[in-house]
């Protein structure tokens, strides 16, 4: 993740105390503010049309400016937070969950299954990223549940990985014995003992990670795969607005910056988790 | 009454190395054994073969029994030994530190057992675990329940890691060296606890250490093994007072005494043997000043001295050893 690391450094820089975790939650916090209160605190409605204001730049009406279809780039902005935080949610919690649970049992079991699962990671991460996901939703169709199961399908490799060391080394651990001395089965000692030890790491990893997904998620849109117009969305809203980008920069530029602010909120509180977890992925 | 009895148990290595080679032991209901010897000689394995909880890959037990209560747990398939761990055979360690959960409270610690042996409710097991730390002298401990291992300090931990263990009311506490980490004071309270423990509810204990000081305070039978081998068991008082074995009479001459003694220490000269490279005949004769040319070629049997009903040992020259500290005024 050399983009959250980079921008995690310029973090460290801009806030010489190092609390980027606060910075992170407020920055989060916003977010998710905006985006249950949309309703009310937009202007305008974010799909509807108006012929008479077409491509206005940014105005006391309009602060972020129309597109050419006349509608509210700054409602169409607030609107757009909802699909997009449903998208980093969504688009890392399935990965997750998955690769959690592959990368505990994997690395519990050992022997012949481990050996399979791990060939299976590397057959996965033989592809690039975006290729394989592309890969994946041209045969699903397009669509924003397409891009969640692809992104389960490519996603869950890295948390596997990540759970996968950690119980490896966790595995020979005193309190291990200690539990199966007490008469616990494997199942209960790797889930409710075993992976609470584990999972610092891999949720700092899915903190960073709402950034790839939410790269990915705004790629794909863009690239006509995803959220469908005339969905708010932002990579949807940068798509739409590249023919313009010359005569009304507003258009792409605005949900740009939202996509960089949620990422930037992201990646702080990725980087304040992992020091104060202890755990950088 | 026997609550467990192993016989002639036998453990190997991949290599077929005999790391224990015919122990037999036995525990009464409400008798604390002190498994004493050095590192490496096999104590800890020998016990961990009684939870069938061997450490590490290519370890089996080859031959021999462990009946608790009289049925054979080496016959048990893993899920009957899901129900004997814990709740027949407890078990605590030498490092509490590392062997509680680190991110779990101790009282849900103590109540998971409690929970998954009798069933209990989570509210039932949380009041059952906080009478445990008041059992085990934890003060306040309506209030430490809910702390995390780290928010206790070493002595505390290992009195929770008792409460752990007798949450699951097991017959049987096998505590392998459990005050070693621990300073004087703290070792006392433990040792004590652990005495406590046996006169109120019974318990039989296990005590696995290699410091004699504290089986000459705790223990009702000592067990002596060596290289893997039994030496000597018997009770304490014979054990300690007229050792048979060369081996247990070097052991009890290594201990520092506290009335001014001069001069060096004494020690037995050597270093125990490898696994791979244990002797022929008694283990312990390149290291035994009787030994002859009957002990390096034939391995003595456990053999009870005349006269005491329980007192065995496994030397050729048991008697004469007897005869040769009286002369030295041992």
């Amino acid at each position: 993740m050399t983009a959250t690391q980079s921008v995690a450094a310029i973090g460290r820089r801009v806030l010489p105390g190092g609390n980027t975790l606060t910075v992170g939650i407020v920055i989060l916090a916003a977010w998710v503010l905006v985006a249950l209160l949309c309703p009310w605190i937009a202007p305008f409605d974010p799909i509807s049309q108006d012929a008479d204001a077409t491509l206005l730049p940014p105005n006391p009406a309009h602060p972020f400016g129309t597109d050419n279809f006349g509608r509210d780039i700054l409602s169409r902005v607030m609107w757009g937070t909802r699909i997009d935080l449903q998208i980093c949610f969504i688009g890392v919690a399935f990965p997750f969950v998955l690769g959690t649970i592959v990368g505990a049992v994997s690395g519990y079991v050992g022997g012949a299954l481990d050996t399979l699962l791990m060939r299976l990671i590397d057959i996965v991460l033989a592809f690039p990223f975006l290729v394989l996901m592309l890969a994946i939703i041209a045969i699903l169709g397009p669509g924003i549940s397409s891009f969640y199961i692809a992104m389960a399908m490519v996603g869950w490799v890295s948390y596997a990985r990540l759970v996968r060391s950690q119980v490896l080394s966790l595995k020979h651990r005193d309190f291990i014995l200690a539990a199966r001395s007490l008469g616990y089965s494997h199942g209960r000692i790797l889930f409710f003992h075993l992976l609470p030890n584990a999972l610092a790491s891999s949720i700092v990893f899915a903190m960073s990670d709402c950034v790839l997904v939410l790269l990915s998620g705004a790629s794909v849109s863009y690239l006509g795969l995803g959220v469908q117009p005339p969905v708010a969305e932002w990579g949807v809203m940068v798509a739409e607005g590249q023919g313009f980008i010359t005569t009304a920069w507003w258009i792409t530029t605005f949900p740009g910056l939202a996509i960089v602010a949620l990422a930037m909120g992201f990646s702080f509180l990725a980087d304040g988790l992992g020091d104060k977890l202890g755990a950088r992925p | 009454m026997t609550l467990l009895r192993v016989s002639d148990l036998t453990i190997q290595d991949r290599l077929g190395t005999a790391l224990v080679d015919g122990v037999s032991l036995s525990v009464d209901r409400g008798e604390i054994l002190g498994l004493v010897g050095e590192s490496g000689s096999g104590k800890t394995l020998a016990c961990r073969a009684m939870m069938r909880l061997l450490p590490g890959e290519g370890l089996t037990i080859r031959g021999g029994e462990i009946r608790l209560n009289g049925a054979d747990v080496l016959t048990y398939g893993e899920k009957q030994m899901m129900a004997v761990r814990g709740r027949e055979i407890g078990m605590i360690f030498q490092n509490p530190a590392s062997h509680l959960n680190p991110v779990m409270t101790i009282g849900r610690q103590i109540a998971e057992g409690r929970r998954r042996h009798f069933g209990a409710s989570r509210r039932e097991a949380r009041q059952h675990a906080i009478e445990l730390l008041r059992q085990v002298g934890i003060p306040d401990p309506a209030s430490r329940v809910d702390n995390y291992p780290h928010e206790f300090s070493g002595g505390m931990r290992q009195r929770a890691m008792i409460a752990v263990a007798l949450a699951c009311e097991p017959k049987l506490l096998i505590a392998d060296e459990p005050t070693t980490a621990l300073d004087v004071t703290v070792q006392m309270q433990v040792l004590h606890l652990l005495r406590d423990l046996r006169d109120r509810l019974g318990l039989a204990v296990i005590l696995i250490t290699h410091d004699l000081g504290v089986v000459a305070q705790t223990c009702d039978r000592i067990a002596v093994m060596y290289a893997g081998r039994l030496c000597e068991t018997g009770g304490k008082r014979e054990v300690l007072g007229a050792p048979l074995h060369p081996y247990t009479r070097g052991l009890i001459e290594c201990q520092p005494s506290s009335d001014g003694g001069a001069g060096r220490m004494i020690t037995i000269q050597g270093q125990p043997p490898l696994a791979q490279r244990f002797p022929a005949g008694c283990r312990f004769h390149p290291r035994c000043g009787s030994a002859t040319a009957e002990c390096a070629s034939v391995q003595p049997e456990m053999r009870v001295e005349p006269g005491a009903d329980s007192h065995a040992a496994a030397c050729h020259h048991a008697a004469s050893v007897v005869n040769r500290g009286m002369v030295h005024g041992h």
